[in-house]
Parts: structure tokens; sequence; C-alpha cells
């Protein structure tokens, strides 16, 4: 099996999908030619001709909206928009046309449309290259959100969402491109070359959409997360000691409750970590539905970690990001209480 | 059947890639002085030669001809040398700070300088401009001291924008210069809105903005240019035509058939093309939108006419997507340059003038920045309060704030 990091097993999906199916199209701002400014397009314009992979006039709305288009009329967009913080010009789109259209409809228009973002922090990028959306896209009804934790749930995932027919929002924790990452800055970066799930196939598989994955099995406490912070949730709940079982949710809409609670309702305990503002974030969606299900078997309130309630910013990266200490202290508390 | 015509999808192409001879044949041009110079209160309409050709004040031996000459005095000229000389020495030398790892982002404006100092110059102090993150010489006709903008590049405790934003996004109230948005675009229907409220309460500043070509795709230039026509507001909407957005070149952004300026017709707005390197013809056509907007004509769309000399970023590498000598290739020039070799054919310049300056400009340089280091980097010195973070969300700290600062002060201890 290859190797691969994130960007190229992105790559190779996109790449498998233009071969599979003629009317598999990708578009967006310096994704053609130039290969992508994360270089996750790279040499599919060249493969695939550019009618294929597009070059698109820096118009998140018109993205969007043509992307719409083309695929009522057939085809099955890719669209990248170049950074999760440019998607809002979109939204419009997004919220009252690409979700709706297969409802209003009665299901006679429907939009196969998958829309890649790069997101989350860590790299320095301040408030408008590091945020991390997915609570404004779960709370609209008719969209599936995606979101991958390593290379090969990237590359299956993706592929997965090419092929659904309702339009997915896919989140790329850009932190993981090139490495998992713990939330520890001052460590050297490691490659995903030495990780396990840095294996990745060349060829067509998917990883089902909708379906969460327990990461590590264990008794003490269920930690729930997504994006980067499972690999934060790991090194956090490893510095305790703890034997905690680790779920990557993977798939926010539709969310795999089942496999929540099941784990919730054996360890009687749980966090839930995301990097996403905590107001009103993601974790809340969880909690209310692991509290309303699994009530009778909780022995502590159910912990929240996510990212401070303001804007992300530049100079305080590292106190904005929630960390292993912000992860551990939370797991602490979810011990102890009773 | 075969020969049968058929729906067909362009894809813009640049005319040059890596490894091809650079070619700028598709700019249209025209001599300096060929375009008249209307009334201020000239139709919207009538302004559509002015937005197809080329307003340009300069010509080949470093004269100043025809009627947009704006015949400044020579202490003007030397002022907006000095600015724009200053301008490319202070993005050379935080070009390479970012290098050195000092500071974790930068944006020049190698080429453009002219666009945004003779812009300014052009301006009344009172008038409010509402930049992209390429107007750097702003601040320096405005004279913000350069230690300000020092520390907001390294993030540090005289940082203006508290640690909240990456570098280059400045802000100036007291200068009348508007914050900087990350996200393109934004700035030029909000410009518009400046100027409508001006309007409104009968004072005549009027505002200005500017925003990239490939910028001027999103809807955002669209709602800008109809309410600035439905309102005839007294704004100035700049598009800076620097030839590429990031890897895209001006194609992609509708500049094939047509010039950005002449859009402004279209829309019942006035047209005007200028050469942006050109420093007289950018002060001209600005003095002249601007008087119109103050004499109640409305706005004025300017397309500045430049190319963008440096990467995109610090993060970007231009030699992936464009000839390695296209700035070598550019027909027209260098904007220090030709303002230096006017005021030396007017004989108020000289090369040890110019020398001098230069010198004295990359001292002032570099003493502002060993002053704002002892404010703190990144990564050294001291640091802001990391409390900072949870100010300004709202004018008043909510509660649920102020929980988080005192659990990030527990967890940092
Ligand atoms: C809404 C939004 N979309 C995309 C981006 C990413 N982006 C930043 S600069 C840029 C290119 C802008 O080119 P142009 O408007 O021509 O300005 P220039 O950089 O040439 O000055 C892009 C695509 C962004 N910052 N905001
Ligand atoms: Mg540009």
């Amino acid at each position: 099996m290859a190797r691969m990091n994130m960007i190229q097993a992105l790559n190779s999906a996109m790449d498998v999908m233009l071969e599979r199916d003629p009317g598999v199209v990708v578009l967006g701002e310096d994704v053609g030619y130039f290969g992508g400014v994360f270089r996750t397009t790279d040499g599919l314009q060249r493969k695939y001709g550019e009618h294929r992979v597009l070059d698109s006039p820096i118009s998140e709305l018109g993205i969007v909206a043509t992307s719409i288009g083309m695929a009522v009329n057939g085809l099955r967009p890719v669209a990248e928009i170049q950074f999760a913080d440019y998607i809002y010009p979109g939204y419009d789109q997004i919220v009252s046309e690409l979700a709706r259209l297969r409802y209003r409809s009665a299901g006679e228009f429907y939009a196969p449309v998958t829309i890649r973002t790069p997101c989350g922090g860590g790299i320095r990028g301040g408030q408008t290259h590091s945020q991390s959306p997915e609570a404004i896209f779960a709370h609209i009804c008719g969209i599936k959100v995606v979101i991958p934790s390593n290379p090969y749930d990237a590359k299956g995932l993706l592929i997965a969402s090419i092929e659904d027919d309702d339009p997915v929002i896919f989140l790329e924790p850009k932190r993981l491109y090139n490495g998992p990452f713990d939330g520890d800055p001052g460590k050297p970066a490691v490659p995903w070359s030495a990780h396990p799930r840095g294996e990745v196939p060349e060829g067509h598989y998917t990883v089902p959409i909708s379906k969460a994955q327990i990461v590590r099995a264990g008794s003490d406490v269920t930690i729930i997360a997504y994006g980067t912070m499972v690999h934060v949730a790991e090194a956090a709940a490893a510095s305790l000691g703890l034997d905690a079982e680790i779920i990557d949710v993977r798939t926010i809409v539709p969310l795999d409750t089942g496999t929540l609670c099941e784990s919730v309702r054996r360890t009687g305990r749980c966090l839930i970590v995301h990097e996403a503002t905590r107001f009103a974030g993601f974790g809340a969606e969880i909690s209310a539905t692991l509290q309303e299900q699994c009530f009778w078997q909780l022995q502590a309130p159910i912990g929240r970690v996510g990212g401070w309630d303001t804007p992300y910013p530049h100079a305080f990266e590292w106190e904005y990001f929630p960390g292993q200490k912000r992860v551990a202290m939370a797991l602490e508390a979810v011990m102890t209480a009773s | 059947m075969a020969n049968r015509p058929r729906t067909r999808l362009h894809v813009p192409h640049p005319p040059a890639r890596p490894g091809d001879r650079a070619d700028f044949s598709y700019l249209k041009l025209q001599p300096a002085g060929a375009q008249p110079r209307p009334d201020v209160r000239v139709s919207a309409q009538a302004t559509l030669p002015m937005a197809t050709g080329l307003v340009r004040v300069l010509d080949d031996e470093h004269r100043a001809v025809g009627a947009w000459d704006p015949r400044l005095e020579p202490e003007v000229l030397q002022g907006g040398l000095r600015h724009m000389l200053l301008t490319r020495i202070f993005d050379e030398r935080m070009q390479r700070t970012q290098r050195q790892g000092r500071i974790s982002f930068y944006m020049r404006c190698l080429g453009e300088e002219a666009v945004s100092v003779a812009g300014a110059m052009a301006l009344r102090p009172a008038d409010m401009l509402f930049p992209s993150y390429r107007n750097q010489g702003f601040y320096m006709v405005r004279g913000r001291p350069l230690v300000d903008l020092m520390c907001q590049l390294l993030s540090n405790t005289r940082d203006m924008c508290k640690g909240r934003q990456l570098p280059v996004m400045y802000h100036w109230r007291e200068g009348n210069i508007f914050s900087i948005s990350g996200n393109l675009a934004t700035q030029f229907p909000q410009a518009v809105g400046w100027a409508m409220a001006a309007a409104i309460k009968g004072e005549d500043h009027v505002a200005a903005t500017w925003i990239g070509e490939g910028s001027s795709a999103e809807g955002d230039f669209h709602a800008g240019m109809v309410f600035a026509e439905v309102y005839e507001a007294p704004v100035l909407l700049n598009i800076v035509n620097n030839q590429w957005a990031i890897s895209t070149f001006q194609g992609f952004a509708g500049g094939e058939r047509s010039t950005f300026a002449a859009r402004g017709p279209g829309y019942g707005v006035a047209g005007v093309r200028v050469d942006g390197n050109d420093f007289l013809a950018v002060h001209a056509v600005t003095q002249w939108a601007a008087e119109r907007a103050r004499k109640g004509g409305g706005p004025t769309l300017i397309e500045h006419v430049t190319y963008r000399a440096s990467a995109h970023s610090t993060s970007d590498d231009p030699s992936r997507y464009r000839p390695k000598d296209e700035y070598e290739r550019w027909p027209l020039g260098d904007p220090v340059e030709r303002l230096k070799q006017h005021l030396i054919a007017l004989g108020e310049w000289s090369e040890e003038r110019h020398a001098a300056l230069t010198k004295e400009l990359e001292e002032q340089v570099g003493a502002s920045w060993r002053e704002a280091t002892k404010f703190g980097t990144l990564g050294e010195g001291p640091r802001l309060d990391p409390d900072l973070m949870f100010e300004d969300v709202f004018k008043e700290m909510p509660e649920h704030l102020a929980l988080q600062r005192d659990q990030l002060r527990a967890e940092r201890s």
C-alpha cells in the first residue's frame, strides 16, 4: 500500500473519481494550472484537461452557484473554497439553494455537489485562515458535513462524498495536511508516513459517511472528537494515563448517534472536544443527544472543550487553541465529578 | 454536420507561463497625453473612451504631457518620490524579517507604489480610505510612524491590533484609514456606505476604496457599483489591475475582452483607465474623480493598470505559474524610476540626491525596526497579555467570556 499525507490522499481521491466518472469536475480559485494553494489538486488539470479541472474567478458565490447549475445538468462538481473562512460569500447559495433543492422540488431536482474546504487553526493564520465553521453548516437541513482526521479516512470519505447524491461540505483540517498534530507546537512535526492511517490504497475505496470510528477502545471515559482534536485528545488522555475510549466522529451530519451512545453507556463519562468556538458549537448538540439517550448511565456531567468564544487571534494562537492542557483539565473534571 | 456551430466552453489563458517568453501584447496602451481631460461633470456614459483608453502623463522622455498633467510643484513630486521609496524599502526589509522568522507573514506592493502614494496624496486628510492589503503607501503619505506598522507586523506589546490580526492588516482611525479585512472585496461597498453618510450629513469628504482586479469578481463589487450609482455617492472606486490574482491572470476576472474601467459606464458610473505606474497620471485622475464627487457628480470607477512585481505573499512562489522575467518586460516600467527620471529631467533631482535619500530612508527603516523589536517579537521579548484576547469582542465583556478568561488564566498557571 502507498504512503500518503492528507494532501496526497485527497488528490488521489479526486484523481480516482475524475478517472471513473466523466461527470466529475473540479473547480475553485487557483486549483487548475497551479494545483491549489495547498497543492491538493496538483497535476489534475494536466491529466484531465481544462474542462474537467477549472480555475474559477474569485467568487465563492459563483463557485457554489455554478456548481449547483452544473450538478443539476448532470455533472458532479467538486468545488474548492480556498479557506473555510472564505465560504461566507457562498453561504446563501449553500443554505437557501444547495441544501433545499431536493426538498423544495419534491426530489425532481437535486445537486450532488461536494464543497471541499481547509479549516481549523494551528498554522498562524489569524482570524481569516483558522476558522472551524462546522456548526453553522450542521444547523442547515439538507447538507451532509464531513471532517476527516487522517489520510486514509480523507480519501475514502472524499470518494464517498463525491459519489453521494446529496450535497456535502467536506472540511479538511489543514493542520493535519502534512502530519498528525497532538496540539504541542513545540514538538518537531511528525509526518504521516510514520502513522498507520498514512497507509492509503492507490485505487477506489470508500469510508462510509455517517459512521463514527472508535480510534482507541477504553473503559474509563469516552472522548468524542473530530479533525485535529482527535490527535490532541489521544495525547491528553495518554498524559493522564487514562484508559480512554476515543471516538472520531468523522461525519457531523448525519451524526452516528448509535456509536457515541453505546460507548458512553459503557464508560459512564464523556468529554467532547472540538476546535470551534464552544458557545452553540457542535459539542452542544452531541452533549444534548447523549444526555437524552444516556442520562441514567452517566456518572458525571458531560464535559465540553472548544476554542474560546472570540475570533481566532494571531498572537495568542496557542492560548486560544484547545491544546492538551485544556483537554486534560476538562478530563480531570469529568473523571473526578460524581 | 461536422462543422455545425455548437456551444463551447472558453478557458482563458495567460499569454505566458513559466518557460514561455513574457508577452504583454494583450495590453491596450495609448501614448502619454492622448486622452482629453473632460470637465468633471461629464456624464458617466461619455467617459467610455477614457474607460477603454489609458490616461498617461509621463512620456518616454520623462516629460509630463497632455491635458492630464496635474502641474504639481517639484516639492510635491519629491514628496511623492520619498513616500514611494520609503514604501519600497519598508517592504523589502519586512520581507526579509519574515524570511528570518521574525514575523509570520508579509505582503509587498513592489511595482505598485504609485497607486497608493499618488492616490492618497491627491485626496484630503479627512477623506476616508478603504484599503486592500496592498496599500501600505497610504500610511507613508498620512504619516503613521513606521514603528507602529512594525509593531503590528510583530504582534507585539504595542500592536495596534492587540495581537488579533495577521500581519499587514493595519487600521488607523485618526488617519482615516479603515481596518483591512482578510476577506476580499468587503471594503468596496462599505466605502460606498461611508460616502453616502458623508452626503447625508452634508459634508464634502469623499470615500475612496481599492480592490484587486481578481477580487472584483466577488459579488461585493456588484453591490458597491449599484449602490454607488443609485445614490450617486461621493466615492472613488479603484480597481488595482496588477495582472495577477495569486496564480490566475486578469482574464479570469473578466479582463480578456473589456477593460475593468469600462464596467463603470455599464453601471452608469464614470470610468477611467489609468497608467498605474505613472505617479502624475494616478494623481491627476484621483484629483479629477475627487472633485467630481465633491461637486455632486457622483462616483468614479478607476482602473489602475500595473503589475504585481513580487510574489502574492510570503507564502507564494510565482515561478510556478508565470515567467520569471515577466516584470522585466512589463511595458509600463517602474513607478519609482519613472518619477525619479521625471524629476531629474526637470532639474529637480539627481542620482546623488536619490542615493542620499535611499540611504536616509534605509536608516529610518533600520532604526524603526530596532525600536519596534524592543516591544517584543512573535517569538521573543515582552508579550501581550493573553487576557486581551477576550476584550473588544463586545463593548463590554459578557459573563461567558469573563469565565473563559479566568479559565485560561488557570490553564496557564
Ligand atoms: C473571500 C476571499 N476569497 C478568497 C481569498 C483568498 N485570496 C487572498 S488574496 C487572493 C487573490 C486576490 O487577487 P487580487 O484581487 O487581484 O489582488 P492582488 O493580490 O493581486 O493585489 C485570494 C484568492 C480571500 N482572502 N477572501
Ligand atoms: Mg491582482
